[in-house]
């Protein structure tokens, strides 16, 4: 190690880097995720009901986050909105992170696969999930299923990049070596070295990709490629107050905090972990 | 030349400040070559990085270290910039990531020399041509135009060093400078060093952690452990007659053909060490 | 003269490079012949680039050689069959140079001594492992608790010694170590050398000591091969060849090697 290696890393160890994005970024994700799941079993209003001489009522007026053009309300909207867009983005990232490490730990594994599988990512990466979406949305029409495929499809190409690299600098270890001293075979040494030793890396990417997913399901919604009414999302939400963004601010308003806020502390949860499972950090000796 | 004075360099951790310098005073006079030996996590790394003012924003300092009579523990950054480089130069051990991949040998060492003084490209050149020979690389006038990976390990330190000397330095400080090297060429490159010292009346701080490499290469030297200094002075008393119980255990664990040729004195109180 | 336990024969490997559309050939190892005796320490000393790190992959059978033979205790490694070969591969294990890179972060040391195990249809299960595992940790010179702990609550030297009773679990015939001591502290190294030294004595192993420190093979070793470009060009017993060199890069070799004899820089160059 060269002398300045060794001050960087001793530096790392003392700051204890990403502990306030970590805090904050947990915190906040913790407050998103919970509110999604008490949506399932109260919410001041149904989010459903419509009241329409109640429409367009302020915040505090009507409820706490005031109605929309339907007299609807627009906190319980919100809540069951977080519930949508969260299932989603999960469902997406779920199948984009599980598709895309299988094949980023392939392709490190085998050179041969290596140069077949990268390819295919790049075309996938060629298909921005909007795009898609409005093919798929053309055969399966719109909702859920079409921009879980959409937005996933898209993230498998960016599990496969982050995993394979990752997963080439285990396979360059020599405990790799004395794993294959012990007569063990390429599935094996995956399942036993090189995926524990990636597994950090994947979780924080999974965070980064959520914020993603959320912002994206977000657009789809907007476009009505999303969920099909009447199931509130936060995308729909921004696109139906469109119309009364001058009369009634308070629609673009809570949608729209809702997401940077979502986007925010899933990003500052990714920095903060991506501090914390930096193995620069941890190899500081 | 140089003198540090009791100084201690200690970094905040959980369990309170963690001293990895601890009340090391050293002096190295003009054209002196002093060596500082030790194991890992000795501290000589963090004592030559206090010495051209890169330690870490966390650091704790105490004491001085006076070059030319100015405490370069209270410089600003500045100053501290046109030091480095134009009183002290530094070398690396990894010429590889000390060099810029990007750039020629030939850029890297004109930059510093252009950096530094006005003088037109052609003249830093012939400058560059100069130093390359000094530091006896073969055909120079092919190798200034050589980047960095189209070097062996051996070459890219005589970059380094070359760079280094491009600013006029009257210290030059190597830290493990041939540690990643063969022998054959680490043979060279000490040898490079010492003609240095010898012809440019240069300082020469020499840090490694091989007694072998300080013991041909060093005046004075002086024995780090846990950040305190256990021994200092003339480099060939403290290798022969040894007078601290660490100095001794070291010299014990040098496979024996190092340490054959010591007088027997030396070898009878460092084969009594055991 | 016993029967070498290791015999390899004019054993060569080539390697083909593609750079900027022209294909180069590159001879790593270029008709490399050598013996080793049943409980004896083979040291091949060389500079980087000189083929020794390949020499041990191959010897490891972790690469397939372009030509020649390694022989094991009679049987040509590259000519068994791929089950068969992973049944040799218990007589044969490997320690490796950076013990921060050679143990897994994330398994314990119990776990990662035992791993070789996989290589016995017979290997011992539950308790008769575990102590199978604390007596390989105890004969390196670690506590058997060890076995619980991981490795970043090691240092260096210690973490050598878990690559050591990992490399000895299945009870090889021969050791394959390279460069196993070169990134140590030198108290370190001394006893990490030091143990070899005793294990040989003790288990009758047989080592091939893969090295670029001279000193180290004079420690260590019986016989030296010296390795340049690919070839061995000097071979004999470890007093022959340090005392008495015949070859010029040999000579080369020791004359760089910094030892004490000289002090002081005014003192020599006067």
């Amino acid at each position: 190690m060269t002398a300045l290696a060794k001050v960087s890393g001793a530096s790392f160890r003392l700051r204890r880097p990403g502990r306030a994005a970590l805090l904050v970024g947990g915190i906040l994700t913790a407050v998103l995720v919970g509110v999604a799941l008490l949506s399932l079993v109260w919410t001041p209003e149904d989010p459903a009901r419509m009241r329409i001489l109640q429409k367009l009522k302020g915040p505090l007026v009507s409820g706490l986050l005031g109605t929309d053009h339907l007299g609807r309300d627009v906190a319980s909207m919100l809540m069951r909105g977080a519930f949508n867009s969260l299932t989603t983005a999960f469902a997406a990232v779920g199948l984009g992170a599980v598709l895309g490490t299988l094949a980023g730990v392939a392709a490190a594994a085998r050179a041969g696969f290596d140069a077949v599988l990268m390819r295919i990512c790049d075309a996938l990466f060629a298909l921005p999930p909007i795009l898609s979406a409005i093919m798929l949305g053309a055969l399966l029409g719109p909702g859920a299923l079409t921009a879980i495929v959409a937005i996933g499809v898209f993230m498998i190409p960016v599990f496969a990049r982050v995993t394979r690299g990752a997963a080439m600098q285990i396979w360059a270890r020599d405990y790799i070596m004395a794993a294959r001293m012990a007569g063990k075979g390429t599935a094996r040494i995956t399942l036993e070295h090189v995926l524990p030793n990636i597994a950090g890396q994947v979780i924080v990417q999974v965070t980064i990709q959520l914020a993603m997913a959320i912002l994206t399901e977000a657009g789809l919604s907007f476009l009505g490629l999303g969920l099909p009414p009447p199931a509130p999302t936060w995308g729909r939400m921004l696109a139906e107050s469109q119309t009364y963004m001058l009369q009634a601010p308070h629609l673009a308003l809570a949608p729209g905090l809702a997401i940077a806020a979502a986007v925010l502390g899933l990003n500052l949860l990714g920095d903060g972990l991506a501090a914390r499972l930096d193995p620069r950090r941890r190899q500081a000796s | 030349m140089l003198a540090i004075r009791n100084l201690s360099i200690a970094f905040p951790g959980p369990a309170g400040p963690a001293r990895v310098v601890d009340d090391v005073s050293v002096a190295v006079g003009r054209g002196e070559s002093l060596g500082i030996v030790g194991e890992s996590g000795s501290g000589k790394s963090m004592l030559s990085l206090a010495t051209i003012g890169l330690l870490p924003g966390s650091a704790r300092t105490s004491g001085e270290i006076l070059l030319d009579g100015k405490d370069i523990l209270r410089l600003r950054e500045r100053e501290l910039c046109s030091l480095r480089g134009r009183r002290i130069g530094m070398i690396f051990q990894e010429p590889m990531t000390a060099l810029n991949p990007a750039m020629t040998a030939g850029q890297q060492i004109a930059e510093g020399i252009r950096l530094h003084r006005t003088v037109g490209r052609s003249e830093a050149r012939a400058e560059a041509l100069r130093l390359l020979d000094r530091v006896r690389i073969p055909d120079p006038a092919r190798r200034i135009d050589s980047y960095p990976h189209e070097m062996s390990g051996g070459q890219r330190q005589r970059v380094g060093i070359a760079i280094a000397l491009a600013l006029k330095p009257d210290l030059l400080i190597a830290d493990e400078p041939t540690t990643a090297l063969d022998v054959t060429v680490q043979k060279e490159i000490l040898d490079i060093l010492d003609e240095l010292v010898a012809d440019l009346g240069l300082s020469l701080i020499l840090i490694s952690h091989d007694l072998g490499v300080i013991a041909r290469s060093t005046d004075r030297t002086l024995v780090m452990c846990r950040g305190r200094a256990v021994e200092e002075g003339p480099t060939e008393t403290v290798l022969r007659h040894p007078s601290a119980q660490y100095t001794r255990d070291l010299i014990a664990a040098l496979p024996r053909r190092a340490r054959a040729g010591l007088g027997d004195e030396a070898r009878h109180a460092a084969g009594g060490a055991r | 003269m016993t029967a070498p336990l290791l015999a390899i024969e004019n054993l060569t490997r080539d390697y083909t490079l593609r750079a900027k559309g022209a294909t180069r050939h590159l001879r790593a190892v270029d008709g490399v012949s050598l013996a080793v005796e049943p409980g004896s320490i083979f040291a091949v000393v060389g500079e980087s680039g000189c083929g020794k790190s390949t020499l041990a992959r191959i010897v490891m059978a972790l690469d397939r050689p372009t030509g020649g033979t390694v022989r094991l205790g009679g049987d040509d490694l590259f000519a068994l069959s791929p089950k068969a070969l992973a049944r040799k591969r218990r007589d044969f294990q490997m320690v490796f140079q950076d013990p921060y890179g050679s143990l897994n972060p994330r398994h314990s040391v119990g776990r990662i001594v035992a791993e070789p195990l996989h290589l016995l249809d017979d290997a011992p299960r539950g308790r008769d492992r575990q102590s199978l595992v604390a007596r390989a940790l105890e004969d390196v010179g670690l506590p058997a608790q060890a076995a619980e702990r991981y490795p970043h609550e090691f240092s260096g030297g210690q973490r050598q010694r878990i690559a050591i009773a990992r490399a000895l679990i299945t009870n090889p015939k021969l050791v394959v170590a390279d460069e196993a001591v070169s990134a140590l502290d030198l108290s370190i190294q001394a006893q990490i050398l030091r143990l070899i030294l005793s294990l040989r004595d003790r288990h009758g192993l047989t080592v091939l000591f893969i090295t670029h420190n001279i000193g180290v093979v004079d420690e260590v070793a019986d016989r030296v091969g010296v390795m340049q470009a690919g070839r061995l060009v000097e071979t004999g017993t470890v007093r022959e060849v340090l005392d008495h060199p015949r070859e010029d890069y040999t000579r080369t070799l020791l004359a760089a090697e910094p030892t004490l004899a000289v002090l002081g820089r005014r003192r020599r160059r006067a």
